[in-house]
């Protein structure tokens, strides 16, 4: 890939995110401009703001990869981060926001007036917001190494500085332009290369294989393996090989593989015929942006897509940077308004991904082989028009995907940053606000050099799990039920939330390897959310001594309209 | 102390009809600012017919989507249906599940200010 276009246009994103950002500076004045930009923000510039946000690069990058390699079963992907919108539209929108919470310890706290259970709940953020940071600093380093063969580091320090210098200095009035204009330049960034895409489709005749299954090669296409990996396949594949496979060398040699596994060693050369199936790999290299690798779509499919669908849905509305953006609308009837809005805005978002990832099984299916598939929304525009129209249209390509890297990392640290200065720093004002963001990144920016090759892709699947069996309990139990009592709270968000942070944890390490359990540890939303809700649900009605007092005013609080509230709201 | 029942009846019905006059709400409103039984009542039903607007739009969700994997997995023939449902098909849908539901919910809370501002 031609890097003399990416780089500047790589640049040029980094430069327009400060500029923004200082746009937003010079009205940022106050301590509530900080935290919440004074919840003055519009259902519009909000709206933009929170797609930007949520955006991240498993959008951006990682579903056409997904879809790319494993069909359209991942677009489960997208449309499950979409209704997981609705369902927060549902159930927590206006109430959240009537609430008056600004994270969601706040909410434990208003809501239950318990200490402890506002100290869980600041851990589990903390902790999933870290989880969620990882890989967008992981993919940052891809993208760059993908684009420039710069070290993998390189990337995810760039982003986390550039974020951590916006949100100290800017606060959350900052991050919104900043977030909102990000939005724009991601959707921009993918839709008109995708119109070119589409154009040069056409013109090549319109071929729809690419909805066939499996993927086949279009022509004659060589694919140097990089890491070694497993290929299973169900009949027999003739392929001119230039390297080790299953230990024996061979130089330019055509062979004819029988069904069955095939162990390819890292450097070989494979040559596949027009035509060709693309075999499966069994181990897929490292893509470090795909929302999870832990699935194990071959043992059991139907499971796995349900537990997806369960954890996206109910996932979403504890995830720590949604939340704190409620809190920037002025009323809940903005917030509901808002969150229509999103929602619009997402699912236009997501309408581009599945056309990436249809032209890149037919125009690039050797990236399933090399490990790299989430470089296909990266590598089409080179490969499909080429010249300097390709270069352009990747190096936009490469713009949009570091807004998204920025926009989400951005988001994180911002909510981190604010559980940390309340919770865990001792004043609230606006340095410790900033000493809070340096800690905020510091962290995930000290593991992504610790863990290194670690399949670190599976955190967002991993955040997506644990906020649905621990935070989604929690809120919508809150919401909407009287009899919710601080032990209950903090027993179902223990065993709901620990329980799929452990069975995830489990697959990350190999623990089951194959076999049913595997599928059941790799996807616990389908038994982990119902345990967080039963568990919360039988400890407060075991506690019922220990309901809040002031139960009632709350929930009448969370509820009612904003014209019938006598008291001023603070 | 029965001596003088006059001055008597003078306080106990006083300071009810002073209160309203000063701040000039009507009942349900008040009932519901000094948290009696009545207002948690109006407050519960607002919550309960809340609830059921989202319940209701949640379940509508759950059979659109519920069945889909089912579908799919019947029919692995049926690979361009899956593309066009997934990738293209449910979003616009999502949209006007979410604009039914505000436009509800804010009706819902329409009537309740109607019901607790002018009785």
């Amino acid at each position: 890939m031609n890097s003399s276009y990416a780089v500047p246009a790589v640049a040029l994103v980094v430069l327009a995110t400060v500029l923004v950002g200082a746009f937003g500076l010079r009205i940022s004045r106050t301590t509530s401009d900080f935290y919440v930009a004074s919840r003055t923000v519009g259902p519009r510039l909000n709206a933009a703001a929170i797609s930007g946000e949520y955006l991240s690069a498993a959008s951006f990058l990682g579903i056409a990869g997904l879809v790319l390699v494993q069909g359209p079963d991942m677009l489960w992907y997208p449309v499950g981060y979409t209704a997981g919108y609705l369902v927060l539209l549902l159930f927590v929108a206006a109430p959240l926001r009537r609430s008056g919470a600004y994270t969601l310890p706040d909410f434990a706290e208003a809501r239950l007036a318990s200490q402890t259970v506002r100290r869980m709940a600041g851990v589990l953020v903390v902790g999933v917001g870290w989880l969620y940071l990882l890989p967008q600093l992981q993919g940052a380093g891809l993208t760059l190494t993908v684009l420039t063969g710069t070290p993998d580091w390189l990337g995810g320090v760039i982003v986390a500085v550039v974020v951590t210098v916006i949100v100290a200095a800017g606060g959350m009035r900052s991050i919104t332009f900043v977030q909102a204009f990000q939005y724009w330049l991601k959707f921009t960034a993918l839709l008109v290369p995708a119109f070119f895409l589409v154009l040069a489709w056409q013109g090549d005749g319109a071929p729809t294989h690419a909805f066939d299954e499996p993927a086949s090669f279009r022509e004659q296409r060589a694919v140097r393996v990089h890491d070694s990996l497993d290929l299973r396949l169900d009949k027999p594949l003739t392929v001119t090989v230039d390297g080790t496979v299953d230990g024996t060398a061979h130089d330019g040699a055509e062979l004819v593989l029988p069904a069955g596994t095939h162990h390819i060693e890292g450097g070989t050369r494979l040559t596949f015929a027009e035509g060709t199936e693309v075999p499966a790999a069994g181990r897929g290299g490292d893509d470090a942006v795909s929302p999870s690798r832990a699935e194990s779509r071959e043992e059991r499919p139907l499971y796995a897509t349900y537990g997806l669908i369960l954890a996206t849905f109910f996932g979403t509305m504890g995830l720590p940077h949604v939340v704190v953006r409620f809190y920037t609308s002025p009323h809940g009837v903005a917030a509901r308004r808002t969150t229509v809005a999103v929602l619009g805005l997402i699912g236009a978002f997501y309408l581009l991904p599945p056309v990436y990832g249809a032209l890149g099984r037919l125009y690039a299916p050797e990236l399933t082989l090399t490990g790299n598939a989430d470089a296909a929304v990266l590598l089409l525009p080179d490969r499909m028009i080429g010249g300097v129209g390709g270069d352009l249209l990747g190096a936009l390509v490469a713009g949009g995907a570091f807004a998204a890297f920025l926009s989400t990392a951005s988001g994180l640290t911002m909510a981190v940053a604010g559980v940390l200065t309340q919770d865990m720093l001792p004043s609230r004002g606006v340095r410790h606000f900033r000493l809070g963001t340096v800690l905020a990144m510091a962290v995930p920016v000290t593991l992504t050099f610790l863990l290194g090759g670690l399949p670190v892709a599976d955190a967002v699947g991993l955040a997506f799990a644990v906020s649905a069996s621990s935070f989604c309990p929690l809120l919508v139990l809150g919401i909407w039920w009287r009899r919710l009592t601080p032990p209950g709270a903090a027993a179902g968000m223990l065993v709901g939330g620990g329980s799929a942070f452990l069975a995830v944890a489990a697959t990350m390490t190999g623990y089951p390897g194959e076999g049913p359990w595997h599928a059941l540890l790799a996807w616990p939303a389908l038994w982990s959310v119902p345990l967080g809700f039963l568990t919360m649900i039988l400890v407060s009605l075991a506690t019922p001594g220990r309901v809040p007092p002031g139960t009632a005013a709350v929930l009448a609080r969370f509820h009612l309209p904003e014209e019938t509230r006598t008291e001023v709201s603070p | 102390m029965p001596q003088d029942p006059t001055e008597r009846r003078v306080v106990v019905t006083g300071p009810p009809r002073r209160a309203r006059r000063t701040t000039g709400y009507y009942r349900p409103r008040t009932e519901i600012d000094e948290q009696t039984t009545l207002g948690h009542t109006y407050v519960r039903s607002l919550i309960r017919i809340q609830l059921r607007t989202g319940l209701t739009v949640f379940a509508v969700l759950a059979l659109l989507i519920g069945p889909l994997p089912l579908v799919f997995a019947a029919a692995p023939d049926a690979r361009r249906l899956e593309w066009a449902v997934l990738g293209f098909g449910l979003y616009v849908p999502l949209v006007l599940l979410a604009r039914w539901y505000v436009r509800r919910a804010e009706r819902n809370e329409r009537d309740f200010v109607r019901l607790v501002e002018d009785r």
